[in-house]
């Protein structure tokens, strides 16, 4: 009988702390919740997010409170950004493309609360979209190599067949062709976002056959750390490797969600806050390229300059004439690719030797 | 030293049915010393991760739709498993019977007129596909004496590559800018939802008639009797003439359609699409749920229920009181072993008999 009773004290004393709980709610701190789809410790994207969550809390204690859930799984998400809506956060950022429909499915039922849905392109009154013009800093690192490479043989180690990695490829690949119109490049296919196993394997691959940089679409410090090995170079992403690599890094394409986190913060506590899509790249701060590193001088005068040139719109990496690899023209002398071409890009750039995967 | 564990011959059905609840309050125990030990109040942690779930219509509902495939795929491995034989690729089955049945949903959106076959088609088409895939590592052990252990589990991975392969490619939306995911399911396709708020779904409806038919053939009828006789005593079954060939097909028959069936109902319920992935491991934790159910259709029921219910406390304790992922994950573990030594422990007398182990 005595753990019959000391049951119904737990569950009085349960339901008392649940009360107090709720009055905390009211508080009047404006909650941010943040859903990541890999843990926050894998240094590449889902890190890069939660530096932005820190940054949101060093921004304004008193005005913010945040919660994250990690490692949720894309099919399997719809509770876990319902816990959030649930739990009185009146803003959620879910930073994973594959948490779309989720997404815009929650935010139905809770149309006070406002969502924030990275890379997808489905929006609704309370759901915003944003992602970076990741292509820009692909240019640089194109052009970069195109400079450094010695055996004239890049390799890249890609993710998914999707625009976001093929203008990526792209542009990396105009970018090296603009300073050495013959450089090849060689691309691997490994099908996942961060698998460090893969990655080392795909960069042993390629520098086994004769491409002296590395560049990569994928999250993790592998292929840096197999070019530091080498005596290689290699281009970071996500968030700045060096540590990883400090002899190979040439510089790295890092997400800084910073700045559009704390803004979108802002807006809900001024009641400003509206459904909009934000495409931003080096000149809004969301493309930032880690400092350039293992280059000679020029070299890095030369990429600072195209920096600039790119924020100030003297240079746009899909400048025509851009032709396709079968020859024909996608964009023409003196136009610039429209944004909607480059968001469902599927089609390589000629003088790349790949077949792209269907 | 050696350890001897002895059959009790006079056990108590009140230790049986007390001997879950004792490993619950012992892991209960020490899961609230860690969490002291981590500086949060033990007491709300025991609200946030049993008491506030069960405490709201919204987390009753998700739990039951947490627990319905988890109980589904466990009913199924429940034939197997007292049959002796192992299958251990659920998960494989579980993607197949999601991806041939979310197939039909792809190949008919749009349809127009009498849509009211498209669901039970699918459903069938599931089914007839998890058996079909759990055929392959029975046949197999039947014809060449392979283990099943290894088939089916390789499977696993043949079964999630086709359907990452088939999500990217043949069956992805031609109007989603190459992103990994098909068409959003018409309404045609879909369970419909029981309840307001559009969270629980048939599903849960058909994990309950899982648990009373299989209760009733395991208890009632030749084939539930065989299958109970051939895993207690596998000799005595032969002289009884029940063939084990027959038996191992059937039994991974049932199973790989309940995976199957699991497999659909999860992507008509809730995912409502084909995406590269569509299961957080349900046909693994299945295995668990099955063997702390002790292989009884109602056990299971009760285990999927507990395994759920810490899964989305396990959530809300990353919310409400910052505790991480690792935890719930570290404390599920703890509860699994307690729960099956506790049960040890009820079945057998231990003895420490000196001497060295032979």
């Amino acid at each position: 009988m005595g753990m019959i009773k000391g049951v119904a004290v737990a569950v009085a004393l349960a339901l008392g702390l649940g009360a107090a709980q709720a009055q905390e709610k009211l508080a009047g701190k404006l909650k941010v919740g943040f859903i990541y789809v890999g843990p926050v410790a894998d240094f590449g994207y889902s890190f890069q997010h939660d530096q932005s969550r820190k940054a949101l809390l060093a921004a304004m204690p008193d005005k913010v409170e945040t919660s994250f859930l990690e490692n949720v799984p894309e099919a399997d998400s719809e509770r876990s950004i319902e816990s959030l809506a649930r739990s009185g956060h009146q803003l959620i950022f879910t930073t994973s493309f594959g948490f779309m429909e989720p997404t815009l499915k929650v935010a139905k039922k809770f149309p006070k609360v406002k969502f924030e849905h990275a890379t997808g392109y489905k929006r609704s009154a309370n759901v915003s979209t944003y992602s970076a013009r990741f292509y820009e800093g692909r240019y640089i690192c194109g052009e970069i190599a195109g400079r450094l490479s010695k055996t004239g043989t890049v390799g890249y180690i890609a993710s998914f067949p999707i625009p976001e990695v093929v203008s990526g490829i792209n542009a990396f690949m105009l970018g090296a062709q603009s300073v050495n119109p013959n450089i090849k490049l060689k691309i691997v296919w490994v099908n996942t976002w961060f698998d460090p196993g893969k990655e080392a394997e795909a960069a042993k691959a390629l520098l086994a056959q004769g491409a002296d940089i590395l560049s990569q679409h994928t999250d993790s410090a592998a292929p840096l750390q197999e070019a530091e090995k080498q005596g290689k170079f290699a281009f970071g992403q996500s968030s700045d490797q060096m540590r990883f690599a400090p002899k190979a890094q040439l510089t790295s394409i890092v997400d800084d969600w910073d700045g559009y986190v704390i803004g979108e913060a802002k807006a809900v506590l001024d009641g400003t806050w509206k459904s909009h899509d934000t495409w931003g790249g080096i000149k809004e701060g969301m493309v930032v390229l880690a400092p350039f590193a293992n280059m000679p001088d020029d070299v890095k005068a030369k990429a600072e300059a195209s920096k600039k040139a790119i924020a100030d719109g003297t240079l746009h990496p899909f400048k025509g004439p851009v032709l396709k690899q079968d020859g024909s023209v996608a964009v023409k002398e003196g136009e610039t690719a429209p944004d909607p071409m480059i968001l469902g890009m599927n089609w390589y750039v000629k003088g790349i030797d790949d077949k792209l995967p269907n | 030293m050696r350890i001897d564990l002895s059959p009790r011959t006079n056990r108590s059905p009140l230790m049986d049915g007390l001997a879950p609840i004792l490993a619950f309050v012992v892991a209960v125990a020490i899961g609230g010393i860690v969490v002291a030990a981590m500086g949060r109040s033990p007491a709300a942690a025991f609200v946030t991760y049993f008491v506030t779930p069960l405490s709201e219509v919204w987390s009753l509902q998700e739990v039951a739709l947490k627990a319905a495939p988890l109980a589904l795929i466990a009913i199924g491995l429940a034939f197997c498993f007292r049959a002796n034989v192992w299958n251990i690729g659920a998960e494989g089955q579980f993607v197949v019977g999601g991806l041939f049945g979310g197939w039909i949903a792809v190949a008919t959106h749009g349809a127009e007129g009498n849509t009211l076959w498209v669901l039970p088609l699918m459903l069938a088409v599931g089914t007839l596909a998890g058996i079909a895939y759990a055929l392959i590592p029975a046949l197999l052990k039947v014809w060449l004496g392979v283990s099943e252990i290894l088939t089916s589990l390789m499977l696993v991975y043949v079964a999630e590559l086709l359907l990452d392969y088939m999500a990217r490619g043949p069956l992805r939306d031609p109007a989603g800018y190459n992103f990994p995911q098909s068409v959003t399911f018409d309404d045609a396709a879909r369970l419909p939802y029981l309840m307001e708020g559009d969270t629980l779904h048939a599903g849960v409806l058909i994990a309950l008639a899982a648990v009373i038919v299989a209760a009733i053939v395991l208890a009632r009828t030749l084939f539930g009797f065989e299958v109970r006789v051939v895993g207690a005593s596998p000799r005595a079954a032969r002289f009884a003439g029940f063939s084990d060939v027959r038996l191992t097909l059937a039994v991974f028959a049932v199973s790989g359609g309940a995976a199957g069936l699991a497999g659909i109902a999860e992507v008509a319920g809730k995912i409502g699409q084909l995406q590269p992935s569509i299961s957080p491991g349900y046909g693994f934790t299945a295995i668990i749920v099955a063997f702390l159910g002790r292989l009884s259709p109602v056990g299971i029921l009760v285990a999927a229920l507990v395994i759920a219910l810490t899964t989305i406390g396990g959530e809300g304790a990353q919310i409400d009181l910052k505790l991480p992922l690792d935890l719930t994950r570290a404390f599920q573990g703890l509860l699994l072993a307690l729960v099956l030594g506790a049960d040890a422990l009820s079945r057998y007398r231990v003895r420490f008999v000196p001497g060295t182990a032979t």
